[in-house]
């Protein structure tokens, strides 16, 4: 593991850096000595079966769950993250699977939510700057590639791949430096799935770093640099996306194939 | 809204007309309404067309509208406040008692009463925060023992069901100037609480449509786990909602108190569900997450011409509530039949 990203490492410290995270619920051991690494300007995918410990790991990083073992670095520093609000605060930002818009504002005030532009600030009374944040809010859905026709239209009669785009557009604005994504695509149709591999696509244009974690293999070879394996909490493996078949990724998911899954770790 | 659109590249995506747009807004319902109780009132009763009685309509709306305000608000916020009504009367005894109590100038028991408010409207945010059960059972528990209070407390101080006369004390007169005096404009006889009503609806809209407060309470009430999971604190919000309504049964109960010299502590009983009938005539969802200030002044603006409307036009009095009960789900109906319209469009 520590060979392949070698190269990578010596031009750019990695974003993120885990090491032998454990976690266990009760009898079930979710999660043990897990590593992981995501290079600047990466974008990885995390794999593996349901019940995997995909989940309980993003949760872990973006300070929903800790630890309750081993450690990780963002951006250079150890961080113990208690809570999203303290793991967004440090730049990382979640887009849930259950999309965190709010239906009845329109795009820009959901962009904006939580860190509104003010003509004068009073506190509660504060007035917004509306102008402004339809000019930046513009700006920032051009820069990720995100299509909305009508900025002051209410998130209500969107479509969910436009809603998918508003809240990955907020993710990758207001200087974040990592975004996770949790089953992007998993409630749209054909035509927004495509969409919104798009948007991914000119995130990884402008150099924005994604872990993503995905059901859809055919989208992570499509979308990613380097694939993660877990099975049974613990971590199979990684693989460049350029270098490996999906056929390989299929049994270190299963272990249908152990050798084949082993012979990296 | 923007005059110049992306092209776009869906070709179902098209641009709504000013008419769906304006079908769109969750007032019109109300709007529609105020505009139908006139027109039957200026037909059926002669005394609802003489220029007089304005000043009368306004001022039983004004009563209504002062707490349909910080209601809707707290309603697009997501929560109930069935202790509304009561708090009004709280407050005004409070107001009497304390002054009347400790001889004190009735500036510091007015100033006293607002404490007290407030302090209630915090307590309900506090305590939905707290139990972590819905507004509509914690305010339940508050309305009914803010009822037993009123009573109580009355009866302890004064011996009695109503709040001593304190019109000879220090600082009446000028407090009845501040929340009970009226206006002459032209023909017309305006209570000072139609001024306040119009500043609550200015204020109040302008906090809810160009203010990160209003952002905020649309959030907070729409999905609070999103909001929260946005950086929006949720619960600061509902508590400062819950303590506008708490501001508003002040301003409304120190009225009361100056308008009729003194308090019945059995009063306001009920007038929780005026003001959320208000509300909800006004466009604001049960649900919360959507509504409108305008429309639930509007919706005060009805209950005002229906309730003088029927004695004018010598109805019988006793159906203004059935009225008023029909008024609601008839509004409610026209809202969602107006809403779907405008978004077939």
């Amino acid at each position: 593991m520590e060979q392949m990203n070698s190269q990578d490492a010596s031009v750019t410290e990695p974003m993120l850096k885990v090491e032998g995270i454990s976690k266990r619920f009760g009898g079930v051991q979710a999660l043990q000595d897990v590593d992981l690494q995501v290079d600047t300007g990466e974008h990885v995918a995390l794999v593996g079966d349901n019940g995997a410990g995909k989940s309980t790991l993003v949760k872990i990083l973006t300070g929903a769950e800790h630890a309750d073992d081993g450690s990780f670095w963002f951006a250079g520093e150890e961080r113990h993250f208690r809570s999203p609000l303290e793991a967004r605060r440090h730049g990382i930002e979640t887009v849930y699977q259950t999309l965190a818009l709010a239906d009845h504002l329109d795009v820009v005030a959901n962009l904006f939510l939580g860190r509104e532009r003010y003509l004068l600030r009073l506190g509660p009374f504060s007035v917004l700057n509306r102008a402004a944040m339809k000019t930046e809010a513009r700006a920032l859905l051009e820069r990720t590639g995100v299509q909305i026709p009508d900025l002051g239209a209410m998130i209500m009669g969107m479509s969910g791949g436009q809603r998918q785009g508003v809240a990955i557009a907020r993710a990758a604005g207001w200087g974040s430096k990592m975004i996770v994504l949790d089953e992007p695509t998993a409630a749209l149709g054909v035509q927004e799935t495509a969409k919104v591999e798009e948007i991914i696509h000119t995130l990884k244009d402008q150099g924005v770093t994604v872990l993503m974690v995905s059901h859809n293999l055919r989208q992570v070879f499509d979308l990613v640099d380097t694939i993660w394996v877990l099975r049974h909490g613990r971590m199979v493996g990684a693989r460049k996306a350029a270098e490996v078949r999906p056929q390989e990724i299929v049994s270190m998911i299963t272990g249908a194939d152990d050798a084949s899954g082993l012979e990296f770790a | 809204m923007a005059v110049v659109a992306p092209p776009s590249t869906d070709d179902r995506v098209t641009h709504r007309s000013v008419t769906a747009t304006l079908l769109s807004r969750p007032e019109i319902g109300a709007l529609l309404g105020v505009i139908i109780i006139a027109v039957i009132f200026l037909a059926a009763a002669p005394a609802f067309r003489s220029v007089d009685n304005i000043g009368t309509i306004l001022y039983g709306s004004s009563t209504i509208g002062l707490m349909a305000v910080p209601v809707a608000l707290l309603m697009i916020g997501g929560e109930f406040d069935l202790s509304a009504g009561v708090a009004v009367t709280t407050s005004g005894l409070a107001a009497a008692l304390l002054s009347w109590n400790f001889g004190l100038n009735v500036w510091l028991g007015v100033f006293l009463a607002l404490l007290i408010s407030l302090a209630i409207g915090a307590f309900n945010g506090w305590l939905l925060h707290a139990t972590g059960l819905p507004s509509f059972l914690v305010t339940l528990g508050t309305f009914f023992v803010l009822q037993g209070v009123n009573l109580a407390v009355t009866r302890l101080v004064t011996g009695g069901v109503s709040s001593n006369t304190i019109s000879d004390m220090q600082g009446w007169n000028s407090a009845k100037a501040v929340f009970a005096s009226s206006l002459k404009i032209g023909p017309v006889d305006l209570s000072i609480t139609v001024l306040y009503w119009v500043l609550f609806t200015i204020v109040g809209g302008y906090l809810l449509l160009r203010t990160r407060a209003g952002n905020w309470i649309f959030a907070a009430g729409g999905d609070a786990a999103a909001a929260r999971a946005v950086g929006v604190p949720v619960t600061r919000t509902k508590v400062l909602l819950f303590m506008g309504v708490g501001f508003g049964a002040w301003l409304t109960g120190m009225h009361m108190l100056f308008n009729y010299n003194n308090v019945q502590s059995g009063a306001g009983i009920g007038n929780e569900f005026i003001y959320i009938i208000a509300a909800v005539i006004g466009g604001c969802l049960l649900s919360g997450g959507y509504g409108s200030v305008v429309g639930a002044s509007l919706g005060a603006l009805i209950f005002g011409m229906t309730q003088l409307g029927i004695s004018y036009a010598g109805w019988n009095p006793d159906w203004f509530k059935t009225f008023l009960g029909a008024m609601l789900l008839f509004a409610c109906v026209a809202n969602v039949y107006v809403k779907k319209k405008a978004d077939q469009r």
